[in-house]
Order: C-alpha cells, then structure tokens, then sequence
C-alpha cells in the first residue's frame, strides 16, 4: 500500500514538473473567500458554468445525427426523436438545458446586481457578465434556428422583417443575415456556424475572462446597509476581511455550489425525461400557412411586445430600445461603481427589477396565449351558444349565421369561445346603440376592419338585429344620450308652460324615466 | 536588464538611462517592429478577400435578383376571387429543400387585371391568411388585417400588402420574384409608398368589379 502511494506520488510529481497547472489551479481552487459569502446565494454563477458544460456535451452528441442542411435538418431530427436510441433524450436534454441556462443566468444576473457586487473593483466582471448573457440568448435564437421547422422558418422571417427596418443598410442587412435573398440553405448554414463555431466559442472565451476576474478580484463580501464601497479603502477592507474571517472556497464554500449544480442537472434530466424534446413541430415548407408562428418562451416577451406597439412607433423603438437598454446594462458599473451595495438602501435598484420583471412576466404571459390574434378557425369550429338563440325571432337567427358566416368569431368572442382580438360581444347592445353598432360594422374603427365591402343590407340588417339582443344577464340597452337630452329638452320647455301651478319638487328633467 | 526590455519603445521616456534607450534601439528591436509591419500588411491583403466573402451576401449586385417566373394558367384563377398559388423562388440554390417554395396569394379583379400579393405580412413576414366570406386577409402572429385589394385594413403593419409585378404571357400568369419581400427588399415587388397612417374609414377601397 506504502508503495503504490509512492508510486502515485510520482507520477504526479513527473506530471506537475511537466505541465505546472495542477498546483496553480488547486491553489486558485482553495483561494480564501470572506466566510460571509459562503452561501446560497452564490451558487447562480456555478451553475450557469456547469449547464454551459452540459450544453457543449449535449451539443456534441446531437452534431453526430444533425444534418445542417435546409433539405434534411428536419428530416434528421425526426430521425434523432424517433430511430436513435436515445436520441430524443439528448435533444431533450439540450432543448432543456438551454431554458435551464437562461433563466440561472438571468437569476445570476438579478443577483448580482441587487447585491451591488458589480461596483469596484468588479466592473469588468459585470461587463463581460452582459456580453454573456447576451451571447446566451444568441445561443438561443440561434438553436431554435437549428429545430428546423415550421416556428423557425417564420422566426427567421420575423428576424428578417425586423433587420430590413434598418435605415439605408435594411436591404444589405436583410441579405446578410438569410446568406441570400430567401430564407434557405444558406440561412441554416450560417445560423448553423454562429450556433456550434462562433457564439460557442465567444462563451467560453467570456466564461474564462468571467472565471479569471471572479478569482483576481475574489468573491464579492456580503453587502451590508451603511457599508459603503469606495475605490481608495474597498480593496484594502475587503482584504482585511479575507484575513479575519477567510476560509478556502474549496471546499469550505464550494459544497454549496457542487450540491446546487447537481439539484440544477437533476432538475434538466427529470424535464427532459418526462416532458421530451422541443419539437420539431411541422416541416419547414412555407406552402403549408395553416401555422401560427411562435418563438421558444425566453422570446415570447418580445413577440408580445411586438403585438401592441403602434405603427407609427414600431420602427423607431425597435432599433432604438435594444441599443439603449444594452448600453444601460453595460454602462451601469461605470456609473455607479461606488457606494451603497445592499438593496435595503437601493430603491431604485429594487424598483427597477421590480418593474421589469413583472413586466417581462405579464408580456410572457400574454404570449402564451396571444389575445391579440385572431382565432383563425373560429368562425367555423366554435358554433353560437345555444342560448344565445332561444327566443329569437327568425330574422335574428339569421343574423347569428351571418355572424359566424362572415368570421367575426375570430377576432369576438360568444360565452368565452372565440378570438379575443375585439371587444367579447355578449353584452354588446349595452354599450353601442344600434345606429352604432351598424356604423361600426360597415365602417370599422379602432382595430375594426370596415365590413361595408362584405356585407349586403339585409345582412347587415340580420346582424345588427341579432347584436342587438346581446345584453349580457339582461342588463339594460344602450341608450342615445343625445336623443334623451332633447327629449327632456321638449319636456321641459311644455313644462315651463305649465310650472304656474305645478308644485315645488317637480321631477327635474335630467332625472331618468 | 528585464526592466528596460519592458518598454522597448518608449526611448523618450526621461527615466531610462542612455544605456537603456540604446537597449530599446537594438537592431532586433527595429527588426522586430518591421517584422510586425510585414504582418499587418499581410493581415490586410488576407482579410480583404476574406471580408468580401464574408460579405457577399450583402454586395449591391446581388440586392435585386430575382426573374419572371409562371405561377400557373390564367384561367386557373376565376374573376372576382382570391386564390393561393405556389412556385419555386428563381433565387433557390441547390441545398433549400422545401424552404425554396413559395406560396403567393392571386386576386383576379378582372378578366385582364391581377393583384399578386406577397405571403408576407408587411408587420414581421408572418403568413396571412385569405378569408373569402369577410374579403379580408388576417396574419396569424400579431393580428394584421388587410382588406381585399391588399390595403391595410387594422393591426399592427404600418401599410398594405407586399405586390408583385405580373403580366399574362400567353395562357400563364407571370410574376417577378426574388427577395423575400419585407420592408427593405421589395425590388421585386410593385413600388408602393408606404401608406399614410390614418384612421381605417379614411380609406378608399376599390369596387369596381363587384356587383
């Protein structure tokens, strides 16, 4: 036993004398960390690191089957989900993994900056930090590129209509980014090389940079109120600290990141085992329109966002925001690289994350089940609720079919079934009058097309008929107020003629009927 | 020695001595400095081509392809209605698989006269879809509405439908394709200004054909 450790010994001495990293890594490995930072909070980064790790594997392995041509890439994943052996679970595992990996990121990023750690002397980190999660989401776009199907092809349309509302260079931008003038080969070639050369190799280039300032400058020391960072004393005290209540980071804070890295890798194989593969949804054959394009969910904020800008606003706001909010994250450390570091004494700070993740979640939300387009295939699969005809004349039933004849359902809804891109119509009698529902479906209005081409009168009349007995739990018509008022107004002046004899207290006339 | 060899070329730092000045004007020094020159040339005459290459797509030559291509028979398509129709894109290379295909929609206003609109909503490119019983084209993705001459009905699109040019040659319908029509590259589309933004009834809509 003595011997073989001898033995052991040895080898690793002719290694080390040779290669001259093991000692240094290890070293670096057991740096001591201020004791105060050895907990759970600390484990994002960790993590983000072990699921880059797991993502190159997987991506690996899938770049065996994966074929990255227009003509076979969905052929091929079809062959990856169903003819190799295991085959749907690595893709599983990498279609995952990418989810996992951006939300550790993003929670690593809101970490970060709550705990003010992004202040002296750690800046760059933070910058670098930006450069990778944007680089991340790259990796993101990119891979659902790579699921060659249906909701990618119009993805890179959608990506394609955006570059082209550059100034001047749209065109030239537009051609670049498909590798021609249509969507194609060439557009999954190079969308292929960004996916599994270039982005890849830019991560983990960052990553190293990452790592290599994290260990230079040491794990930021938990923030306390009134301990203010300032760039003449931060790194003597933080040092000073290091010294009192240092302990090595392996293993003594490093347990916590290993335990949470395995929770996050178990968490990726159990999604990826039960809940399958991402796609490919239906072949990417622009012919085939009976489709509803939608981006993976960490796009679908956008995709919301993109639904209720106006016209007018559409252009400038999308070549203006994304620049201003990148240059925002990446100057943030250089404008505030001194003072206050914990949130209790941060409002704004607080605010700001407040704000935009409950904004970030309600868009998502909101595109998950996209309110704002039209249900395509309502008009003839969602019949009027049958309540809606008991007791109607023939000529309103007449009107339900011209209702659903004509496709209003895609857009209103009957009883909860239909788009919800206009107003829902049961109770619609209670707020327009039937002068303006008509003048609302001939002429449209707001987000209304006009109908007036599609209808003839005694349709409209059969429609506008049946609109008007949808009063919702038999609530009260609109009324004309205009029409009421000179009412009241003849009212009151035979009133006036007879107000010699009347008695005091007499209904006034804007009192209701 | 090692202190001077830090900054071989800041000879006019004051805090050298002579000696070391003279060490950062070696004659390996100078050779190193031309040698480094000699890359940076170099550099420059491989990156240009590699630049171009990298670049191709975008070159001005190549930002208005695109042919006359038959999309079908005339009479395939009857006066008075909107029908799909698909070709082949003239641009597709060799590896575009189904992705070279591409849908159109064809109105026949009259015996002689064709609207040929673009698939592509004029919002994000998402495919809109032909409702004959509303005469109205709605996009999937965001909601736009287009009436049936291609003009913008409601929704998000800032104006009406991307066209095509056509002409009858002979019995087939002929149109002129290339770019995916987006914003920027409608060179092979029909030269449409973009609409002014205004309230939906503001707008005229052609009926001339309709009874």
């Amino acid at each position: 036993m003595g011997r073989l450790k001898e033995q052991g010994i040895a080898a690793y001495q002719w290694l080390e004398h040779r290669l001259g990293l093991i000692k240094p890594i290890s070293e670096a490995a057991a740096h001591p960390t201020p004791s105060n930072n050895a907990s759970w909070w600390y484990v994002f980064g960790s993590a983000a690191t072990v699921l880059l790790i797991l993502q190159v594997m997987t991506g690996i392995l899938l770049a065996l089957i994966y074929s990255p041509s227009a003509n076979e890439a969905w052929t091929s994943l079809n062959f990856l989900n169903h003819n190799i052996a295991l085959g749907w679970y690595v893709r599983a595992l990498h279609g995952w993994g990418s989810d996992f990996m951006i939300a550790i990121v993003l929670i690593h990023m809101v970490q970060v900056f709550l705990f003010g750690a992004y202040k002296f002397p750690r800046e760059l980190t933070w910058i670098v930090g930006v450069v990778l999660l944007l680089l991340t989401l790259g990796m993101a776009f990119t891979g659902q590129v790579m699921r060659f199907d249906q909701d990618a092809y119009w993805g890179l349309g959608i990506g394609a209509s955006i570059v082209s509302r550059v100034p001047f260079v749209g065109a030239q931008l537009v051609h670049l980014v498909l590798g021609g003038p249509i969507i194609g080969g060439a557009t999954l070639s190079r969308f292929f090389t960004l996916h599994v050369f270039v982005i890849p190799g830019l991560l983990l280039a960052g990553v190293g940079v990452h790592v290599w300032m994290v260990l230079r400058h040491g794990v930021s020391d938990w923030p306390m109120p009134g301990r203010l960072v300032r760039k003449s004393t931060y790194e003597r005290e933080y040092h000073e600290l290091v010294e009192k209540t240092g302990m090595p980071f392996v293993p003594d804070a490093a347990w916590k990141d290993a335990v949470f890295a395995a929770a996050i890798l178990f968490a990726v194989m159990a999604c990826a085992f039960f809940f399958g593969p991402f796609g490919p949804s239906g072949q990417p054959d622009p012919t085939i329109i009976q489709t509803a394009p939608k981006p993976d969910f960490f796009f679908l904020w956008i995709y919301a966002v993109l639904a209720f800008l106006p016209p007018a606003l559409e252009t400038p706001v999308l070549l203006i925001v994304p620049v201003v909010g990148i240059a925002g994250m990446l100057m943030l450390p250089l404008i505030a690289s001194e003072g206050e570091r914990h949130w209790a004494r941060r409002p704004v700070a607080v605010l700001s994350v407040s704000v935009i993740a409950v904004s970030l979640g309600i868009f998502t939300r909101l595109g998950t089940y996209t309110p704002w387009s039209p249900v395509m295939d309502a008009w003839s699969s969602d019949a009027v609720p049958v309540k809606y005809m008991h007791d109607r004349t023939p000529l309103e039933r007449q009107g339900a079919m011209v209702l659903q004849d004509k496709q209003c359902r895609n857009c209103h809804e009957l009883d909860r079934v239909g788009g919800q891109r206009g107003p829902a119509l049961d109770s619609v009698a209670t707020r327009l009058t039937e002068d303006q529902i008509v003048r609302q479906v001939l002429q449209g209005g707001g987000n209304m097309p006009a109908y007036g081409n599609a209808l003839n009168p005694s349709e409209t009349k059969a429609l506008v008929s049946f609109l008007m007995t949808l009063r919702g739990n038999d609530l009260q018509p609109a009324i004309d107020a205009s029409r009421e008022l000179t009412r009241n107004k003849q009212m009151e002046q035979e009133k006036s003629q007879g107000a010699a004899w009347g008695p005091k207290g007499t209904p006034s006339p804007g009192q209701k009927q | 020695m090692s202190e001077f060899l830090k900054y071989p070329g800041e000879s006019s730092n004051d805090a050298l001595s002579p000696e070391g000045k003279a060490q950062a004007h070696t004659r390996r020094v100078f050779l190193f400095k031309l040698a480094v020159g000699l890359n940076a040339v170099v550099g420059a005459v491989l990156a240009v081509p590699l630049i171009g290459y990298l670049l191709g797509p975008a070159s001005r030559k190549k930002s208005s392809v695109g042919s006359w291509i038959s999309i079908g028979e005339v009479n395939d398509f009857p006066v008075g209605q909107t029908r799909l129709a698909e070709f082949r894109s003239p641009v597709a290379t060799f590896d575009d698989g189904e992705t070279a295909k591409v849908p159109c929609w064809v109105r026949r206003v009259s015996e002689q006269t064709f609207q040929v609109f673009a698939i592509n909503c004029a919002h994000l490119g998402c495919p809109v879809r032909w409702f004959s019983e509303s005469k109205l084209f709605l996009c999937p993705c965001h909601g736009g509405a287009y009436y049936e001459d291609g003009s913008r009905a409601s929704g998000p699109p800032e104006r009406g439908l991307f066209e095509y040019k056509y002409k009858i040659a002979g019995n087939s319908l002929v149109i002129h394709a290339g770019d995916m029509p987006t914003l920027a590259t409608q060179a092979s589309c029909k030269d449409k200004p973009l609409i002014q933004i205004e309230p939906v009834a503001a707008e005229t809509r052609s009926t001339t054909w309709e009874g």
